[in-house]
């Protein structure tokens, strides 16, 4: 293990304190399921290490007007486990219930997930087709980003050294709406996706025309991506069996995927195209519209 | 670099000790308590060996920061018998042979205890999803969902 | 299971359960001796590269480094061709070469120095401090490239070892087997049809939970005492001392509970490395792997190549049979060849046999046993091509098998002749299982079924059986204990000597204090070892006989003993129970009674068996879930069903990972997946529960009809779930692993060569 200082603060202005500190490369804590890894590795060397879960409002998750509200220190188990996850978003209580082991979704979170900036991370999608904001919080104030900007590339994210994730807000789901997440890995737990899609889709209740359709696809490009021309062919139509074929074909043009150890580029490319109409087809079946 | 104090609860016993900054709760167990039932066998959340419960939940030791358990209250394999009394899920494991080799069967009674606190009467199905982040290379897993079952089904 | 024994056939909870889930049980990284040191290695990042200098200047001026050691360290060796004993022989002069690296890297991971210090965090940054000057060299990725005439040499001082004269050149095949029995030119003649097939395994890990460790510490006279978890306590004592130049008896292995080995803990290259630093510094010190080097720089098994080619009759009767096995050892010779050899094509009656072998260095980690050592994937290609012969045929698959397996009086592949076998059984138990005789269900399934043995390992045993004071026994042995040796040499003590088993006590202790006994290997310890546990109880009997005689007035030859109690059968009213006899030898005549008991060179007493398996097939991600398993297994005599289920259950785990998950990822000689993240062994979500049916044909050499159980049960999940892949798509896979992505290709390629074919 690489030597590091330890920090716990007890609230934001502590927190920005330390932030603050101009000798220092410091991580935030909350999970710490992937920091504490890279670090043994050698892969992040940072000289502080600060635990936000002693600070109130890292561990924040209410579901009001504005939406859900999940704080940067919120597990995978209590995101999936508060009600209105499983109500309205069931794409992100899908995708928080795919993050690792029970052990890990007990102390990884939706927050640490996306700051690690994984292009796999299976929260991504989800949070992408649901519209997702990210608060980001520093010494010089707050600021909010579409989380789609968030992601700049493989452990990379759009916060400043001196920032940190306060939170996520996830505006209420549209009426009519219906979102789901599938990976592909080649166990059936414990692995990294291969591919990941997330697909969001709302319908008019009485034409039965989609509305909006939001897919995006996880571990096929350096960042999360939206499979915008998958969406161009929905919106607009009444989604059939056809339309979810060509849906899943188009979505091939968002993967920039690579080889690796969990996949090659043409099988991730085939991957999508299956997800893409496996997810599209559960949400039609959530809608009852099947 | 100095040492901190941690003070938490480790299986029911207030422990005041010094650890690293960088130390992990696995090797404060291990290497300042002496707590060696709790086993690594990969240091990266992939195989379960040193899971430990606290604050009432699972988590791989090897991935939780001692100082991060200040206050916490901390259980291992140590701490599952009370009074002399096994766990049943200790029982369990003994009489339906859920163990060959013994390292990873710590980290899996502990799954077993954190899954049957919760649901007592799971499906094979979620036993099965409820030990997937523990690894076992002796048993193929058959042995230890029946004797989990076994514990659900009040058989041991 | 009815057994006619009292203590034998009978499950038993294991002897070491309770200290293992009660957290007490200690195993190598338990250890903690007072003012100990830590130690860590510097492995190399070059899968081959020429060591032109290593400079630990700096690592020494680290405060709390307290030695550094290379190659440089190690004594010179009088005789690097001596050998050591276990499944896989080894010259000593290759393991020093793997034990720290001279003048040369071999492999990614390979061991260039170590360091300890008074912390992990310490050594681990003194290895950041030793600047090692390398001179990459091409690498040389597989057995394949190795054996091409233009690949450079990765060891120039390598001659072939074959049966004829040595070769002039070097090369980089380590050896050469050729073996012919019958005529196959004339046996394929009379063939109806042949099928020849070629296929490829990858490099798997045993996978053991528990990584290496050993703490060592040298006595101020330089006695070393060294506590480690290895499959063989001798073993790595012979092994150390002989590397060390040690005295044999001036060194002792203390065995800690050892978690999961699968042949894979045999090496004792950690173990050496803490009596070098241990022996340095004067301290004890402790050495643990990490995972990564686990996966890169211990012995995973051999990958394979084959060709296999098969004719027979159209009455099904195989007339000839032709295997080409190319095993690829890693980074010195040595690999499974001879095992795989032996046991290949052993499961068949073929008249008319040629193998040709090849054993052939790469720069990969120097493959260990693994669980039927060889055997898994020769038995994959052997399968398969049985398979596909039956298909041609126009024969179910099993009665081709049942037509064509060894019997009594067969003979292997090595022309070793079968004494009673109990495949036939094992085949006519899979006929009337009600897994066999269930029709599948659902779209994409396929049922699999596949055959295969186990030699069975014997080597040399022994044990002794004391007798106490209150008439209670213990049993001491040096046998590691893998997964429940305790508990059937208890069963055997209290079965031998008809006492109860809460009388009898095991303990495997040090190689201070037991007498010599080979390692844990090979399913050789229930079978062999418990020969000589059986011997030592005889003869503790007879000793307890001879004490009786005198007591009770009679010739020791007129003693009969039963239940506890001795009598004299020409009067039965002279009688004295177990116990006194027991109580008087700590007080009277000959005195107190220690049986021993050795066993060396049994006959083999070899394991067969056939799994079923129901596989479903996404045939749009090619991914293949087992839906449903039954092994069926000739145990001779299940001493233990519960282990004995254990057993099998577990080694058709491994064997799926095998199969469809598990692989090295290699990228130019660098591994690219050493966590359990990438190394993916199956979950429990990624198995059934697994059905067990044991066949008990007794073996007719050892006790009470033993053989052992622990190997055959891995040998045949990659073939059946490749047989059950191909009823369920269509498609042959020939190469492991058959992972999502492989079968999806071949299903897509299946496909296009259907357009085509309509096409036309």
């Amino acid at each position: 293990m690489r030597l590091f200082e330890f920090a716990a603060p007890k609230s934001l202005e502590e927190a920005y304190k330390i932030l603050s500190r101009a000798d220092a490369d410091v991580r935030a804590l909350a999970g710490g399921t992937d920091l504490i890894d890279q670090v043994h590795q050698g892969r992040r060397k940072p000289s502080i290490v600060m635990d936000i879960k002693g600070i109130p409002e890292m561990k924040r998750l209410a579901f009001d007007r504005e939406g859900l509200h999940i704080g940067a220190g919120a597990s995978c188990t209590d995101i999936y486990n508060f009600p209105p996850v499983k109500k309205n978003y069931i794409s992100i209580a899908e995708s928080a219930a795919l993050v690792g082991s029970v052990q890990i979704q007990n102390r990884a979170g939706i927050g640490g997930n996306i700051c690690n900036a994984a292009p796999s991370a299976d929260t991504a999608p989800s949070l992408i087709v649901h519209n997702a904001r990210v608060v980001i919080a520093g010494p010089k104030g707050q600021r909010v980003l579409p989380i789609e900007q968030f992601f700049l590339g493989p452990g990379q994210n759009a916060m400043a050294k001196d920032e940190i994730l306060l939170g996520i807000v996830v505006p209420p789901p549209p009426a009519s709406s219906a979102s789901h997440y599938l990976r592909f890995i080649p166990r059936e737990e414990m692995d990294i996706a291969v591919a990941g899609v997330a697909s969001m889709v709302v319908i008019d209740p009485k034409s039965k025309v989609c509305k909006t359709a939001r897919i995006a696809l996880a571990s096929v490009a350096p960042t999360p991506v939206r499979a915008k021309d998958a969406e161009a062919v929905l919106e607009g139509h009444v989604i059939n069996e056809a339309l979810i074929r060509e849906a899943g074909e188009k979505a091939i043009n968002a993967a920039k995927p690579i080889t690796d150890v969990r996949g090659s580029i043409e099988y991730r490319k085939e991957l999508v195209k299956v997800l893409t109409r496996r997810t599209l087809t559960k949400c039609l079946e959530t809608l009852g519209n099947r | 670099m100095a040492k901190i104090p941690l003070v938490f609860k480790v299986n029911g016993e207030q422990q005041e000790i010094l650890v690293q900054p960088y130390q992990t709760l696995l090797s404060a167990l291990r290497d300042e308590l002496r707590l060696t039932g709790t086993k690594e066998g990969c240091s990266n959340g992939n195989c379960g060996a040193c899971t430990v419960i606290v604050n009432g939940r699972t988590a791989d030791s090897c991935l939780v920061l001692a100082a991060e358990a200040n206050g916490a209250e901390v259980t291992t394999v140590e701490g599952l018998s009370q009074n002399g009394q096994l766990h049943p899920v200790q029982k369990a494991f003994m009489k339906y042979g859920a163990l060959q080799c013994g390292f990873c069967t710590p980290g899996f009674l502990l799954s077993a205890k954190y899954l049957l606190d919760s649901n007592p009467n799971p499906t094979e199905h979620e036993i099965r999803l409820a030990i997937a982040g523990n690894l076992c290379r002796c048993t193929g897993y058959d042995k230890i969902v029946r004797a989990i079952q076994a514990v659900a089904q009040a058989e041991v | 299971m009815t057994s006619k024994y009292k203590y034998l056939g009978k499950t038993t909870e294991a002897v070491d359960a309770l200290e293992k889930v009660i957290g007490k049980a200690a195993f190598g990284a338990d250890i903690h001796l007072p003012g100990m040191l830590y130690g860590k290695v510097l492995r190399s990042p070059h899968p081959h590269a020429k060591i032109k200098s290593i400079d630990y200047s700096k690592a020494l001026t680290l405060e709390g480094v307290k030695a550094v050691i290379t190659s440089k360290d190690l004594p010179s060796l009088e005789d690097a061709r001596a050998s050591f004993g276990g499944e896989l022989t080894m010259d000593l002069g290759q393991i020093r070469k793997l034990l720290l690296a001279d003048g040369k890297t071999l492999f990614d991971g390979h061991a260039i120095a170590a360091v300890a210090a008074t912390s992990l965090e310490i050594a681990e940054q003194a290895l950041e401090l030793i600047n090692v000057d390398y001179e990459i060299l091409p690498v040389i990725e597989n057995a394949l490239q190795a054996m091409r005439p233009d690949t450079p040499l990765i060891h120039p001082d390598l001659y072939t070892r074959t049966l004829g004269e040595k070769p002039k050149a070097p090369s980089n095949i380590g050896t050469m087997l050729e073996h012919q029995r019958g005529d196959p030119e004339k046996g394929f003649a009379e063939a109806d049809v042949v099928v020849e097939e070629s296929f490829e395994t990858a490099m798997v890990h045993q996978g053991y939970i528990e990584p290496q460790a050993c703490a060592a510490w040298a006595d101020g006279d330089g006695k070393v005492t060294v506590w480690t978890s290895t499959q063989g306590i001798f073993n790595t004592r012979d092994q150390i001392a002989a590397l060390l130049k040690i005295t044999r008896g001036r060194l002792n292995v203390v065995p800690m509970e050892i978690g999961g080995g699968f042949g894979g803990k045999n090496d004792n290259l950690l173990q050496t490395l803490t009596v070098m630093l241990a022996q340095k510094t004067g301290r004890p010190v402790k050495m643990i792997m990490s995972r990564d080097e686990v996966f890169r720089a211990t012995g995973p098994s051999s990958p394979a190549y084959f060709t296999v080619k098969v004719g027979a009759k159209k009455d099904g009767e195989i007339t000839a049979a032709y295997i080409k096995m190319i095993y690829d050892s890693g980074a010195v010779p040595g690999g499974p060849l001879h095992l795989g050899w032996v046991a290949s094509c052993g499961a068949y009656s073929i008249p008319n046999l040629k193998i040709d072998g090849y054993d052939v260095v790469s720069n990969k980690p120097r493959v260990q046993p693994y669980r039927a050592p060889g055997v898994t994937p020769v038995v994959f290609a052997i399968e398969t091509t049985m398979d596909i012969l039956a298909e041609k045929l126009g024969m179910d698959t099993l009665k081709f098998r049942l037509r064509n397996c060894a019997k009594e009086g067969d003979y292997m592949p090595d022309d070793q002749k079968y004494a009673r076998i109990g495949l036939k059984e094992v085949l006519e138990r899979v006929a009337s299982h009600p897994h066999w005789n269930t029709p599948l269900e659902g779209p994409n399934r396929g049922r699999g079924l596949a055959m295969g043995m186990w030699t069975g390992a014997t080597l040399s045993s022994s044990a002794l059986v004391m007798v106490n004071g209150d008439g209670s026994a213990t049993g001491v042995s040096g046998q590691v204990d893998l997964t429940g040796t305790r508990t059937t040499t208890r069963q055997i003590i209290a079965e031998a000597l008809q006492l109860p088993l809460e009388k009898v006590q095991v303990r495997v202790a040090d190689t201070e204090s037991t007498p010599y006994t080979m390692t844990s290997v090979g399913s050789r310890t229930t079978y062999a070892f418990g020969t000589a546990v059986y011997r030592a109880c005889q003869d503790a009997l007879a000793q307890m006989k001879a004490r009786a005689a005198p007591q009770l007035l009679v010739d020791v030859g007129d003693i009969e003993y039963a239940e506890g109690k001795f009598w004299s059968k020409k009067d039965l009213e002279k009688a004295v129970s177990w116990n006194e006899v027991a109580r008087n030898t700590q007080t009277r005549g000959e005195g107190m009674v220690t049986g021993r008991g050795s066993a060396t060179r049994l006959p083999i007493a070899p394991e067969f068996n056939a799994h079923i398996v129901d596989v479903e097939v996404d045939p749009e991600t090619g991914k293949a879930s087992i839906k449903r398993w039954t092994a069926v297994q000739d145990a001779g005599l299940a001493v233990n069903p519960m282990q004995v289920e254990g057993q099998m259950q577990g080694g058709v785990t491994q064997g799926i990972g095998w199969g469809i998950s598990e692989y090295y990822y290699y990228d130019k000689g660098k591994l690219r997946n050493p966590t359990f993240l990438d190394y993916r062994m199956p979950t429990s979500l990624d198995v059934p529960m697994i059905d067990t049916s044991i066949v008990e044909v007794p073996a007719p050499d050892g006790p009470y009809g033993i053989r052992g159980v622990g190997e055959a049960c891995i040998v045949c999940p990659p073939a059946a779930i490749a047989s059950a892949i191909y009823r369920a798509t269509g498609v042959r896979m020939n190469k492991l692993p058959m992972t999502p992505e492989a079968v999806f290709w071949a299903i897509k390629a299946k496909e296009k060569q259907l357009v085509a074919a309509d096409g036309h």
